[in-house]
């Protein structure tokens, strides 16, 4: 039996009086990869942030000791004139020449022209690999990767979500990623947690992806966009 | 020795230093911070020139409290930085104008150079390094910050604690670079070299580098056509650095 790398109990996030996410419970084995789906303003991001520490939460986090945990944001979106190469970004870590080849080479870029590059002119489809292999540089155990807003294309999105499952394969990383495209589920969870502040389901994909769950996941999104201002 | 070189030095010192945190300002889309400090800066030098004590001393007493307010601001309230700044730029600026006396105004406005004593430019040096190795350190850092909060946050960085750093550098550098190019010019000062640089670079390296050289020539630049012509430093020298700037138009596409 593995170990958990993540335990979660009774996470509560209130933004205000407004609650984020209301008593939230699950586990995460080593090597699992877990997906959160669920409507937009469901506390998917949140939940991410509550578990790298970056807002505040009540309730109880526990990461297994000394895990290293790689994370690419959904929002990052440089200026387009900023005046900083690919590289010197990747420098930031403080890692060298042969690392970053190799973390270019983990996310399908072997044309190494493009560490010159400012980081602002690349495709978005690119700068998305470009951050996860700034993620892998410290050879991290997870990898919590939240989706970008829509914005790519279709095929831009679906070769990333092929190039995470590569990943893990290789790597043999805990994932855990965040998204609103029902479709990848499939490709990547061994867990899916189906998130509207409140848990709705939890479980293997196949066993909870049933029809009743997702319409009472997703109802709480109809019911917002149905409200009109006058 | 004669006033002029300690000037001179001073102006290189302070004009590379602006330049530098000039970059990292720009970066952080904070380019109206310096201008407004600048104006904080006013009633202090106002108030220096009043009581005849130091006006780099006087205005950075008054820096510290504008800092700390836009600071304490930015953390507690959900203001954007701009706004904030943008109030306490023209209630700085008001409060400056009934403080300073009339006949030396135009002196704190656009600075006098020719006022320097061997102490100021010792200190200007000492300073400017320090603000140079102090901002060096956190400047990596600071560029996540502005990339994503988020990631920086992740990698364990404390964004409240560099701005604050930060911020104090340029109050540091406000206060002495008022002595080149006055409370109304500093703004330009730390902000024209950097656009400048900004133009023709293709990463940091250059941009950092630029953007320093930049400042120490316009200072420079504006000190000795100030020699030659007798109008004050502080608007040539601003003439100067934005003459470079149009210059590095050519390289934008």
């Amino acid at each position: 039996m593995t170990e958990n790398i993540l335990e979660v109990k009774n996470l509560t996030v209130s933004f205000g009086e407004e609650k984020v996410i209301d008593n939230l419970s699950f586990n995460l084995k080593e090597k699992e990869n877990l997906v959160v789906i669920g409507p937009n303003g469901a506390g998917k991001s949140v939940l991410l942030k509550a578990l790298l520490g970056i807002v505040p939460f009540q309730g109880e986090i526990k990461w297994e000791e000394n895990v290293k945990i790689g994370y690419v944001p959904q929002k990052f979106l440089p200026e387009k004139n900023i005046p900083l190469s690919i590289e010197e970004f990747f420098k930031f870590k403080k890692t060298d020449s042969d690392k970053i080849r190799e973390a270019l080479k983990r996310v399908g870029i072997n044309d190494l022209l493009i560490l010159k590059k400012k980081i602002g002119v690349i495709s978005f489809g690119q700068l998305q690999r470009i951050l996860i292999a700034w993620a892998l540089i410290d050879r991290p155990d997870v990898l919590l990767f939240d989706e970008p807003f829509s914005g790519i294309d279709i095929e831009g999105e679906e070769t990333i979500y092929n190039l995470l499952a590569q990943i893990e394969k290789e790597l043999n990383l805990t994932i855990v990623l965040i998204t609103h495209d029902l479709s990848i589920v499939y490709k990547i969870a061994d867990i899916v947690l189906c998130l509207n502040k409140k848990p709705i389901c939890y479980g293997p994909p196949r066993e909870i992806l049933s029809v009743e769950n997702l319409e009472k996941l997703y109802k709480g999104e109809l019911k917002f966009h149905g409200h009109e201002f006058i | 020795m004669d006033t002029n070189l300690f000037s001179l030095i001073t102006a290189i010192f302070v004009g590379g230093a602006a330049g530098y945190l000039g970059s990292l300002m720009i970066t952080k889309k904070m380019a109206l911070v310096g201008d407004a400090l600048g104006h904080v800066a006013l009633p202090g030098m106002g108030l220096a020139l009043l009581w005849g004590f130091n006006v780099s001393a006087g205005a950075f007493v008054f820096l510290l409290f504008g800092i700390l307010l836009i600071w304490l601001m930015e953390t507690k309230t959900e203001l954007s930085t701009e706004t904030l700044v943008g109030v306490i730029f023209v209630f700085s600026l008001a409060l400056g104008f009934l403080i300073t006396p009339r006949l030396d105004l135009i002196e704190a406005l656009v600075g006098d150079i020719s006022r320097v004593s061997l102490a100021d430019a010792i200190a200007a040096v000492v300073l400017s390094l320090a603000v140079f190795f102090v901002v060096r350190k956190i400047y990596q850092r600071m560029i996540l910050v502005s990339l994503s909060e988020d990631l920086a946050v992740a990698n364990r960085i404390n964004a409240k604690k560099m701005n604050f750093i930060y911020l104090l550098a340029i109050a540091v550098i406000v206060a002495l670079g008022i002595r080149v190019v006055g409370s109304l010019l500093i703004g330009a000062l730390v902000i024209v070299p950097a656009a400048s640089s900004r133009n023709f670079s293709q990463n940091m390296r250059q941009y950092i580098w630029g953007a320093i050289i930049l400042g120490i020539l316009s200072c420079v630049l504006g000190i000795l056509l100030f020699n030659l012509t007798g109008f004050p430093a502080g608007p040539l020298t601003i003439l100067v650095s934005i003459f470079f700037f149009l210059n590095s138009l050519i390289f934008k596409k």
